[in-house]
């Protein structure tokens, strides 16, 4: 009796794997709200809030920025990718020279994505951008200058 | 007790030409019958395999090909396409007769079981007297394609893969060959149109009652064997044997096997469709007062051998794959045995006219 036993319960477990293979089917046929798939250029793609696409410094509407220029990140970054040109500039209220950056220069080609510049900075004047459309056809593209031209460093940074 | 009457199309043709036209004309309508089957064949097979793809992406969530054409239709053929332009790299000394045979082999079997299948009344290449032997028949010479071509491959997987079929194809021969001789006893007929004339009264899969039910479970069984699909795709076993016996074949050779596996599929449900649901029939005859006979028959008949092909891939995309020692139990312990039992039900059933 255990051989009629033993089809059966074949059976069964096969109708069990197709009821539930089905249940995925016929709903996502019948709706499209069930397929996971997203069709990427036409639909937009969902990113992660923590997704590491590349840095990029923070700027307020007024064109003011908040690195002070101190190189935290430059020194902290272990393959080079960040150069600071910098300039003292006088003070005209305080009578004191202090250091004011000309270019913050990312090399996005050799960013392992590694976050110790964002981690090193003591003002967090850079930060994490979500955008993954990184790829260009020439690698000179890739070298990005972060602080917007005619940009300036935002009042009350440095305290 | 034979209603068979209708004309066929394709007989009438070549007659036709060969009354105009003499030999060249009878060869013309022979050239032109083989064109339409070669067509139907190479359609027939990319669209399986479009749908197959569609299937599977809906199975698992997914969206499948829909970039190329509407909806993706031209996918598969631009997959061709491309297929068509590649080179054929074959392995260093292999046999290069029996690695070239092999998918002509293929082809030539899917073509032969496809020129007996009645698509609608009339429309059938052939109609011999013993058109259902001849498709198990020739079925068979698949599976010498197959063995050859993993044995030409000069690759041991390949050849691995090539016996796996041999084993399993002529194991599983034996069921389906038991299911179809089941509802033979039932039609007492081998030629496909009187099989699907005598369901005029009932469906075999109705009038036959449990000794049908049980023929077409293990017809169902045996068939997806036949046609090398998961649960039972062994010869190709990715995860064995890199891609089984069509391994080291490239381009078109590559692709006349993949297209043959979907022929095979379409052919093991069109015998399933004929035996059991009643071919092109309408069901309760819905449309047969209608004009356009033919054309309701291919409608009818393409519905049903759709719907089969549907359960075939739901198959595939549910069961896992058999281990070759659960294969062989399956057969000779399982169904051979339950088919032998259920002819000898049938042959009561008829013989003490149970049947509805």
């Amino acid at each position: 009796m255990s051989y009629i036993g033993n089809v059966l319960g074949g059976i069964k477990t096969l109708l069990t794997g197709m009821k539930v293979t089905g249940g995925y089917f016929f709903p996502s046929i019948i709706n499209k709200k069930y397929i996971i798939t997203r069709e990427y250029p036409e639909e937009p793609a969902i990113v992660a809030d923590r997704f590491k696409g590349e840095v990029v410094m923070w700027h307020n509407d007024d064109n003011e920025h908040r690195c002070t220029g101190c190189q935290a990140c430059e020194i902290a970054c272990p393959n080079g990718s960040i150069e600071i040109i910098w300039d003292r500039v006088l003070n005209e209220e305080t009578g004191k020279k202090i250091k004011v950056i000309d270019q913050h220069i990312y090399h996005l080609g050799m960013c392992t994505m590694c976050n110790l510049c964002i981690q090193a900075c003591p003002t967090n004047a850079i930060m994490w951008s979500t955008n993954f459309h990184n790829s260009t056809y020439d690698r000179s593209q890739l070298t990005k200058v972060l602080n917007k031209p005619g940009s300036k460093l935002m009042a009350g940074v440095e305290e | 007790m034979i209603l068979t009457n209708t004309t066929n199309y394709f007989a009438e043709l070549i007659t036709y030409l060969s009354d105009k036209m003499g030999m060249g004309g009878q060869i013309l309508g022979y050239v032109i019958v083989a064109a339409i089957y070669l067509a139907f064949f190479a359609l027939a097979g990319l669209y399986l395999v479009y749908l197959e793809r569609r299937v599977a992406a809906f199975f698992q969530l997914r969206l499948g090909p829909n970039r190329v054409g509407p909806h993706g239709l031209f996918q598969t053929l631009a997959d061709a396409l491309k297929l068509l332009t590649k080179e054929l790299i074959g392995t260093d000394r292999k046999d290069n007769l029996l690695y070239h045979f092999a998918y002509y082999l293929v082809i030539i079997a899917a073509l032969l079981s496809l020129s007996v299948v009645p698509f609608a009344g009339g429309i059938q290449a052939f109609d011999m007297n013993v058109g259902i032997f001849f498709i198990s028949a020739v079925s068979s010479v698949g599976v010498l394609s197959i063995i050859i071509g993993g044995w030409g491959s000069n690759n041991k997987w390949s050849l691995l893969g090539g016996m796996r079929s041999g084993l399993q194809m002529i194991s599983y021969e034996l069921s389906s060959g038991l299911a179809i001789l089941t509802i033979i006893l039932l039609a007492g007929s081998l030629k496909m149109t009187d099989i699907v004339h005598q369901q005029e009264a009932g469906w075999f899969i109705w009038r036959g009652h449990i000794a049908s039910l049980i023929a077409f479970f293990i017809f169902v069984v045996a068939g997806t064997a036949e046609s090398n699909r998961t649960p039972f795709d062994l010869p190709e076993g990715e995860a064995e044997l890199g891609a089984g016996y069509h391994s080291e074949y490239s381009g078109m050779g590559f692709a006349w096997f993949f297209l043959a596996e979907f022929i095979n599929m379409f052919i093991i449900s069109a015998v399933g469709v004929t035996l059991f649901f009643g071919g092109w029939l309408a069901p309760f005859g819905i449309t047969d007062g209608l004009g356009m006979q033919w054309l309701w028959g291919l409608i009818w008949f393409f519905l049903k051998v759709g719907t089969f092909i549907f359960f075939m891939m739901w198959f595939r995309w549910t069961f896992p794959r058999l281990r070759i020692d659960q294969l062989l139990t399956l057969e000779w312990k399982y169904l051979l045995p339950i088919g032998l039992v259920n002819i000898v039900l049938m042959a009561i059933l008829v013989y003490y006219n149970v049947i509805f």
